[in-house]
């Protein structure tokens, strides 16, 4: 005879665990401290960014927001074209995003309805290539920008992001979990095409995917360091990261200006992730577990 | 009826068009893909092994180019500063990624087993810095870290003196303040106190999936029985989430192995006091494109993937799929 759990939970003492009140009290604190221990330095970021200097280095240090947001914010855009930066790293992020959005679906698409010839070589090539280390191919890269003319030009870092393994790979799973194959065949009654199919049908009921699909990608270029530290060097075609690093080295460190910068930089991420926390997180877990 | 050329059934041209289109679909879908890898994936790679046997400035154009055999790599054996680079990386490795997963671990447990509520707020806002630019990030931690004014010294010194926490961290009160980005064998630490930072709510996230496939029945079954929730813990939530250990432990060691952005802006792009904070991955950089030595260069980014490939078969042969079924 199966015992079956009482399905009504006294709040006072969770059975599920056996925790006492204390207990379940002693647990939340630590989580809290824990989360507030995360959270501090973006806090702190957005409370340095509205000092100076003078109260920035200071003790105790400050901790709660000042007067100066608006000459930190001068004094960045007096040291840098910090807005011609900003949109850069926007420009770059947006034509990365629509592009893979676009062409890892379709690929998805493939990969998901379609049983045709060297499709198991082609996607063991392709999660293959998601082991690979980006820093691998880094020297090449450089060379192969340089040959076609793109270096400080935006092209040189979205025109490779735009269809990722990554992304072909969330789509594919994506697809396949949320549309039959059946309707294929549907489609093809009504004389469309192969990539009508994809538009008209595809599409419109992958949206939730493709809207996180567009949220991971931007979030992966807009805080991608390593590329345009390689083939931007000028301060016109700077993304943010890139920006934020050039004033680090100078001799007198800005830091109120530094903290504005990178609440800006930080900010657009904070917004996304206020509202779609719960798809972001998904989808990156989806992507990297199932993987 | 002689007819020059000759095709089988003669079909309406739509519907031939419409024949080729069905089956050339697949291939159309998915080439923009393997046409950007390969000039953006593959060939750099198969480059980049042919580079790491050359000597190259390109700044003298790509005829100067001379092949020189295995010498950037037995040049790279003597270099003090790849094996700084090499025991850095490591260093860090591990004092960021083993505590990720010894926090990560019990913490997913308790987000899914010990409480009611704010699951997701507690979720989200651990793994908040995950998603945030390592480099704005760096940023804010390089003033963290600060000498005299950084919160974290001035959050010890006060542990250090307060009555209520004196007995325990009393005995630091010497050391401080603690020259973090200064003073060569702070600078590591530092750098792991970040990366711990950053990646441990990822780890938490992953956990959490992990603790999702574990059917709910075990731990009824387990808590008729009398179970703790510490007897739970050990018997079933570790033996079970062996897999996703094993899988997050693989991304920690590929991803803390190729660590450049959080030790670059800590360090300033030097790699701090005697390159106690360069990583390989920075070391690889400077070596390309500030000392435009590419071959060498190429070579650090092949000894780099074989380390990486090493410790993952490593690991693969100690705890991948053969030793779970023979361990316990």
């Amino acid at each position: 005879m199966r015992v079956r759990a009482t399905p009504f939970k006294s709040p006072a003492t969770d059975t599920r665990t056996g925790r006492s009140p204390l207990g379940q009290f002693v647990l939340y604190v630590v989580l809290i401290a824990l989360a507030l221990l995360t959270l501090f330095p973006f806090y702190w970021m957005f409370v340095l960014a509205t000092h100076t200097q003078s109260t920035i280095f200071s003790a105790p240090p400050p901790m709660w927001f000042s007067e100066f947001l608006q000459r930190n914010y001068e004094a960045l855009i007096g040291r840098l074209p910090f807005l011609r930066n900003i949109w850069n790293s926007f420009y770059i992020a947006v034509m990365a995003t629509i592009t893979t959005m676009f062409f890892a679906s379709l690929a998805g698409f493939a990969f998901a309805m379609y049983e045709f010839r060297f499709k198991r070589v082609l996607f063991g090539t392709l999660i293959a290539s998601l082991m690979i280390p980006p820093l691998l191919g880094i020297i090449p890269y450089y060379l192969i920008i340089q040959y076609l003319g793109w270096l400080n030009t935006p092209r040189a870092l979205w025109v490779p992001a735009m269809a990722s393994a990554f992304g072909i790979f969330l789509m594919r799973q994506y697809i396949a979990s949320s549309m039959p194959r059946d309707l294929l065949d549907a489609g093809r009654i009504d004389g469309a095409s192969e990539f009508r199919i994809y538009w008209s049908i595809a599409v419109p009921i992958i949206r939730p995917g493709l809207a996180t699909l567009g949220m991971l990608t931007f979030i992966g270029q807009w805080n991608n360091f390593l590329g345009p530290l390689v083939v931007l060097n000028q301060r016109d075609s700077y993304t943010i990261p890139v920006a934020l690093r050039t004033l680090q080295g100078q001799i007198q460190t800005d830091w109120g200006a530094i903290m504005t910068g990178t609440a800006l930089a930080v900010l657009p991420l904070l917004i996304i992730f206020i509202f779609a926390s719960r798809q972001v997180i998904e989808g990156l877990v989806a992507g990297s577990v199932k993987g | 009826m002689a007819r020059t050329t000759t095709s089988a059934p003669k079909l309406p041209l739509s519907t031939r068009f419409d024949k080729f289109q069905r089956r050339a679909a697949p291939y159309l879908f998915v080439s923009p893909f393997f046409i950007l890898f390969a000039v953006f994936g593959l060939f750099p790679i198969v480059f980049s092994m042919y580079l790491s046997f050359q000597v190259w400035n390109p700044i003298q154009g790509l005829g100067t180019m001379r092949y020189v055999g295995w010498e950037n790599y037995v040049w790279l054996f003597d270099d003090p500063w790849f094996w700084r680079s090499i025991t850095n990386t490591l260093w860090i490795a591990f004092a960021s990624g083993i505590p990720q997963h010894i926090v990560a671990i019990p913490l997913a447990f308790a987000l899914a087993r010990g409480i009611q509520s704010f699951r997701h707020p507690l979720t989200a806002a651990y793994f908040l810095p995950y998603i945030t630019s390592a480099v704005a990030i760096s940023l804010v931690f390089s003033t963290i870290f600060g000498t005299q004014f950084g919160a974290l010294n001035q959050a010890l010194i006060y542990l250090a003196n307060a009555p209520w926490s004196a007995w325990l961290f009393g005995g630091l009160a010497e050391h401080l303040p603690v020259n973090w980005l200064g003073r060569a064998p702070y600078i590591k630490p530092a750098i792991a106190i970040l990366v711990w930072w950053q990646f441990f709510g990822f780890n938490v996230v992953l956990y959490a999936a992990g603790l999702a496939t574990i059917p709910k029945d075990y731990y009824e079954a387990a808590e008729i029985d009398g179970a703790s929730g510490r007897q739970s813990f050990f018997y079933i939530t570790l033996p079970l989430l062996r897999p996703m250990i094993f899988f997050a432990v693989t991304l920690t060691i590929i991803g803390n192995l190729q660590l450049f952005d959080q030790p670059f802006i800590l360090t300033g792009g030097t790699g701090g006091t005697g390159q106690a904070g360069m990583t390989v991955a920075m070391y690889l950089y400077r070596t390309g494109f500030e000392w435009l030595e590419m071959g060498t260069a190429a070579a650090i980014s092949w000894l780099l993937f074989l380390l990486i490939g090493t410790l993952t078969v490593i690991h693969f042969y100690f705890f991948g799929r053969s030793g779970l079924e023979t361990r316990d």
